[in-house]
């Protein structure tokens, strides 16, 4: 019993973490109508700063800041030079230009800081665990990610529904040529959406950071999660990527932690174990078809039908 | 116009015949194909600068006999590595094969080699199939069978007294052969198997699985960037203390360490090479390595400078012919006559390595830096179990 709790937890605090990845993906998937590949490597560049700049300062906070400007700016550099010409063209266009741009990244950053993982150590005020429950210690740093999470969430739903720049978002996304005639500058509305897309994947990257290895590739591993948590909850919604992003987390980790139990009940405790790997390493994209197949445009979607 | 034929003919196999001398004394090509790009792309490029470290520190030559290396990046994919062995034997008439880091891609590389009579020299991956049944005269593994590091660490275990195991290895291929490996040779019981995603950045729920059977030690075989993942959620979890782990070299070395930091102190690890290792060939490549790359050296750096060192013994012996008198250089290969940084060397009749293996720890020094020491030899001229499947004779 205290072991699900515990479970659920991690699968809370797992889908937190994906919600900060995909938030910045699904804003700028759905809103400007790009996909973009290289959300990953914005990532993986705000985790390098984040380690760069801490390991230099020894301040985390520092470290964090430095992340969030990196991967800003880095989004800001993408859409002015890149991004850009790309709103009219087809997704084909889009997806081969990204795609470039994570093979660019990839090598710049092992150029930069080459292939040896990088350190980033905890901030010692959120090292260490307490005990949520008697008998269940829990990291502290996981229990900081959750409610990082919950506040991005909760101040990304603010600014896009209840702020002008929201309303303007939001009306840029039905119709751009009509909110660019009313004399609005559509174009750096664009590029400040897409910074803030990018300022986000460069937030969750630096939290990662003392969690995972610093690595060249590290954003490719967390995009296609990022992706199943996007088409899940629906293109463009801000809310459905939260609710997208927990069920993806809860399922992925109650699949690692239960199933090969569940199987045990019925198989050999050796074939149980290797069926259990196989079905829970599948577990979220059966959720994610099951979902297309009740509603096809994901949970909570904004696009219009097309 | 019937002369002038004959004399052209004759030029041209004059010119042909008096070329033949100067092609000996071309430099013997090696092809070095090894993984340079993705997130396991550090370990191609230490198999590459401790190959390159051997053959600079030799002004060009391997064993006094000139050699080119050629470098490409496979990038994981073995249909990219299989065109890319079959371009440097039939275009660039590499004459030796090497370098390899995974264990998919030589299975299909390797036999470009060997088809075209070229010898395929290991200097990473040792699959089981090659070393049993489909073992070939021209295929040599300079540096472990497969299974090694892993029953080494079920050997540790036995020596460390631990009763519980807990295993945890990602699902596939080379997983299941951890798996099989370790409880080749561990005695007490398998609390739990563990099987993960490759690739997995997240591994708190099996972290909460592992503390809740509450085993005497985990063993895990997680490569690179995954065993960095894994330590360092499995400090924050407070368990590095609890349940120590044994773990093959692939999760744990200078690179890896770098990485996790102080949350890897005490973690052991099984490995055939380490920079502390005390002999005279050791102490030079971990000085010249340090100089050359201002890094330290990995058991990827020590396997390519071995291989390098090895190619070097038997092209000294041969005079520099490798194809052209493939019996003597099998025979000087065979002989491993080399000074090999891991110490002792010698070849069983399937042409993989007997050696010893040693208990590696994760400890600081006085200045407070991190490093890994070696404490125990676990067990000395180990061998593998697939060398009776193998028809080679010596």
């Amino acid at each position: 019993m205290l072991l699900l709790v515990e479970q659920l937890l991690n699968g809370l605090q797992l889908g937190v973490f994906l919600f900060l990845v995909s938030a910045g993906l699904t804003l700028i998937f759905g809103i400007m109508g790009v996909i973009n590949l290289a959300h990953g490597s914005l990532y993986m560049i705000g985790a390098y700063t984040g380690a760069t700049v801490t390991q230099a300062s020894g301040s985390y906070l520092l470290g964090f800041l430095a992340a969030a400007c990196a991967a800003g700016l880095s989004g800001v550099v993408m859409e002015l030079l890149l991004m850009r010409r790309l709103y009219a063209r087809d997704h084909l266009d889009q997806v081969l230009v990204t795609f470039g741009l994570i093979v660019f990244v990839n090598e710049a950053v092992t150029m930069i800081w080459g292939r040896t993982p990088l350190f980033m150590d905890i901030p010692q005020a959120l090292s260490g665990s307490v005990e949520i429950l008697p008998g269940v210690p829990y990291p502290v740093y996981r229990l900081a990610i959750i409610l990082a999470g919950i506040v991005a969430a909760v101040g990304l739903w603010l600014l896009i529904a209840r702020t002008r720049i929201g309303m303007l978002i939001r009306a840029g996304s039905t119709n751009r040529e009509m909110v660019s005639g009313l004399g609005v500058n559509i174009s750096r509305l664009y590029t400040l959406l897409f910074a803030a897309g990018a300022v986000l994947a460069g937030v969750a990257g630096a939290f990662a950071g003392p969690q995972v290895s610093v690595q060249v590739g590290m954003g490719e591993s967390i995009l296609i999660l990022a992706f199943v948590v996007v088409v899940i909850g629906g293109i463009g919604s801000v809310r459905g990527a939260f609710v997208g992003a927990l069920l993806v987390g809860l399922v992925d980790t109650l699949g690692r932690a239960f199933l090969h139990d569940l199987l045990g009940l019925f198989l050999p405790p050796a074939e149980a174990a290797g069926m259990g790997a196989a079905l829970s390493s599948m577990g979220i994209y059966v959720v994610m078809a099951l979902v297309l197949i009740v509603r096809p445009r994901g949970l909570f979607s904004v696009r219009p039908a097309s | 116009m019937y002369k002038t034929l004959i004399r052209l003919t004759t030029v041209l196999a004059l010119a042909t015949a008096s070329a033949a001398p100067v092609f000996s004394q071309e430099p013997v090509r090696i092809g070095l194909i090894t993984t340079l790009s993705g997130p396991p792309g550090y370990l191609g490029e230490d198999m590459r600068d401790g190959f390159n470290l051997a053959i600079d520190s030799g002004d060009g030559k391997l064993g006094g006999i000139p050699v080119e290396l050629l470098v490409e990046d496979d990038g994981l994919n073995p249909g990219n590595a299989k065109q890319i062995a079959e371009r440097m034997v039939r275009r660039d008439n590499a004459e030796i094969l090497t370098g390899i880091i995974f264990s998919n891609v030589q299975m299909v590389v390797a036999p470009v080699a060997l088809m075209n009579d070229r010898f395929y020299v290991s200097s990473n991956a040792g699959p089981s199939p090659m070393a049993g049944a489909r073992c070939h005269e021209n295929y040599f593994v300079s540096s472990w069978q497969n299974d090694a590091m892993h029953e080494t660490a079920g050997i540790a275990a036995n020596d460390a007294g631990y009763g519980k195991a807990v295993i945890m290895v990602p699902n596939y291929r080379a997983g299941k052969d951890a798996v099989a490996g370790f409880k080749r040779y561990f005695e007490g019981e398998i609390v739990d198997e563990i099987y993960t995603k490759l690739g997995q950045s997240d591994y708190a729920a099996e972290i909460a699985r592992i503390r809740s059977v509450e085993p005497d030690m985990v063993f895990y075989f997680l490569p690179g960037g995954m065993s960095i993942n894994f330590l360092k959620q499995y400090d924050q979890a407070g368990l590095i203390d609890e349940i120590p782990i044994i773990a093959p070299m692939v999760s744990m070395e200078a690179r890896i360490l770098s990485g996790v930091g102080e949350a890897a102190l005490d973690m052991r690890a099984t490995s055939f090479w380490n920079a502390d290792l005390d002999n005279d060939a050791n102490r030079e490549f971990v000085d010249e390595y340090r100089a050359a790359y201002d890094r330290e050296p990995t058991p990827w750096a020590a396997q390519g400078y071995d291989a390098a060192r090895l190619i070097a013994s038997a092209l000294q012996t041969s005079g520099g012919k490798v194809t052209e008198d493939p019996e003597a250089f099998r025979a000087a290969l065979r002989e491993a006559d080399f000074e090999a940084v891991r110490g002792s060397f010698e070849f069983q009749s399937n042409q993989h390595p007997v050696q010893s293996w040693y208990l590696l720890e994760v400890q600081k020094n006085d200045d407070g830096e991190l490093h890994l020491a070696t404490i125990d030899t676990i067990v000395s001229e180990h061998g593998d179990p697939y060398v009776d499947d193998c028809n080679l004779s010596r």
